[in-house]
């Protein structure tokens, strides 16, 4: 079975409906990347995900166990990290306490070598450890909200729209990461993007999102080779 | 003609200011707890504290407990009370699509707590009760002992609850609650936990508050935190609401500007409070997030 499996979720913001039965699967150590544009239900998506939607039908499972109806606690305890849209940086807590805090239910003695991890591999964030996250650029904010996502030792990283409000440059720079992230460490993703290109180019399984249902889904490479499906969704 | 400056007694008054001003940063640092773990003003905390007061009085009267134990004893029913409360009674409508439901709901708290007190602590034709002292009469320095001992508390009070804040896990949880609550969940938090954490902290800050007002002056009753709480309000708000170092500072401000007003301005006897107020109209005026009060850097 998948890590991750939405069998025929619908669900919305109060009366309105925003899902219409949607099915996606991410396997262990894969990417998925959903597609789609403003408005196409991306966010919303990961939201039913992780409890942050009132009403949700359909199921939702995870490492085989349900999770339609669990809280966001402890559906995030249960190995699922969500980056939200605009970053969820905790503006006012210093860089190197939004990495603490991204580890807070962890009790093996790993975190501060974690943290010194992500240092290295953010050189960025170890020159501000000691100054106020919200003071630092958007491309600053991603790479410490991935890290922070990441400190909690996830089984599975959930991505919303990561290239919002990013030049090309560091959009680019975003992907490579997390691309890398994926091939050393196996780690699943379920990534939703705009930006079709640079999203597939670290995929493994891509869907393409219209109004709340799934119109294409396949394995990166068939979805970018597939004319009609780039032409009408992907726009390339 | 140029008065003779009397050194002494302007001392004697800033000191009395401090006395005051230490109960004043008290329920302030309890507003600002609770404000910014929730965003919320909670107007029954002068009140709250005043029922741990009481409770502190029959623990060291009734029960026997020494002064300084009944204190701390009250401080930790506070906590669960406070605790109590914002599970029970402010969860339910803080959700609710206007935010003043919660306002709305703490005005209520206001005047059943306080009636509560009465029905609960007060016998009919009863005088004034008599708090015991925590601290000596007499004098260290030409400072009141009792002076020293209450800012000796709150200097605890503050330690505590900066090693609380900035040094445990705890600690970090509650101000990521404070920060941003959608990532707290996001992250694991439990937020719901967090929140009665904030107001149990709040209400033994005040009980402690309420415990040492009650042994100023000569007796206290139901009335004992109503002025206490309108300062406890101009301190944190002089302070910038946000900030824990304000309030105590704030508070101690509005404590000596009241005790020199009262001391040397004769022209408002009877009005005195006019002075504070005006201190923090102007303080406000020139820097809109008091004192202390972050101005929020943000970039997107």
């Amino acid at each position: 079975m998948s890590l991750l499996e939405l069998r025929e979720v619908t669900g919305g913001y109060g009366p309105i409906t925003v899902l219409h039965g949607l099915s996606i699967a991410v396997e262990e150590g894969e990417v998925g990347v959903v597609l789609g544009a403003n408005g196409a239900g991306k966010t919303t998506t990961l939201r039913a995900i992780c409890g942050m939607l009132g009403k949700v039908g359909g199921s939702v499972f995870f490492d085989d166990t349900d999770i339609t109806k669990a809280s966001t606690q402890s559906i995030a305890k249960a190995g699922i990290a969500h980056v939200p849209q605009g970053r969820g940086t905790f503006t006012d807590l210093t860089v190197e306490e939004n990495l603490r805090i991204g580890a807070i239910n962890r009790r093996d003695a790993g975190v501060a070598a974690d943290i010194d991890q992500w240092y290295s591999v953010f050189p960025r964030l170890a020159e501000r450890r000691k100054q106020m996250a919200g003071s630092m650029s958007g491309g600053e904010q991603q790479m410490l909200a991935i890290a922070r996502a990441l400190m909690s030792r996830p089984r599975l990283l959930l991505l919303d729209e990561p290239s919002l409000g990013l030049a090309p440059l560091i959009t680019r720079e975003v992907f490579e990461h997390l691309g890398a992230i994926n091939r050393e460490t196996g780690l699943a993703m379920l990534v939703v993007e705009q930006n079709a290109t640079i999203a597939l180019g670290i995929a493994h399984r891509g869907y393409v999102l219209e109004t709340g249902s799934i119109v294409a889904a396949g394995d990166a490479q068939t979805l970018v080779a597939d004319e009609g499906v780039r032409k009408a969704y992907l726009g390339f | 003609m140029i008065l003779a400056f009397d050194f002494n007694l302007f001392f004697d008054q800033t000191m009395n200011g401090v006395a005051s001003g230490v109960i004043f940063s008290s329920i302030a640092l309890a507003i600002v707890l609770i404000y910014r773990t929730t965003g919320l003003l909670n107007f029954a905390q002068g009140e709250m504290a005043l029922f741990s007061t009481f409770i502190t009085y029959k623990l060291a009267v009734d029960v026997g407990l020494p002064i300084a134990v009944a204190v701390v004893a009250s401080a930790v029913i506070g906590f669960v009370g406070g605790a109590v409360i914002e599970r029970v009674l402010i969860r339910p409508v803080e959700g609710a699509h206007n935010p003043l439901n919660v306002v709305i709901v703490t005005l209520g708290l206001f005047l059943a707590i306080n009636a509560l007190a009465a029905l609960i602590f007060i016998k009919p034709g009863q005088e004034a009760l008599r708090m015991p002292e925590l601290f000596p009469a007499g004098e260290v320095l030409g400072i009141q002992k009792e002076t020293v001992g209450f800012a000796f508390v709150l200097v605890l009070e503050c330690v505590l609850l900066f090693l609380l804040l900035q040094k445990t896990k705890l600690g970090l949880a509650l101000r990521g609650v404070a920060s941003n609550p959608e990532s707290s969940k996001l992250v694991g938090i439990n937020t719901g936990t967090m929140l009665m954490v904030g107001w149990g902290l709040a209400a033994a800050v005040g009980a402690v508050g309420g415990s040492l007002a009650a042994m100023q002056g000569s007796g206290f009753d139901t009335s004992l935190m109503q002025t206490v709480l309108v300062f406890g309000f101009a301190a944190a708000a002089l302070g910038g609401f946000d900030s824990l170092i304000g309030a105590v500072v704030g508070g101690l401000i509005v404590g000596i500007a009241n005790a020199w007003t009262v001391q040397y301005v004769d022209a408002l006897e009877g009005i005195e409070l006019v002075v504070p107020f005006a201190l923090i109209l102007l303080v406000l005026l020139i820097r809109p997030n008091g004192l202390f009060g972050r101005t929020i850097v943000e970039r997107v």
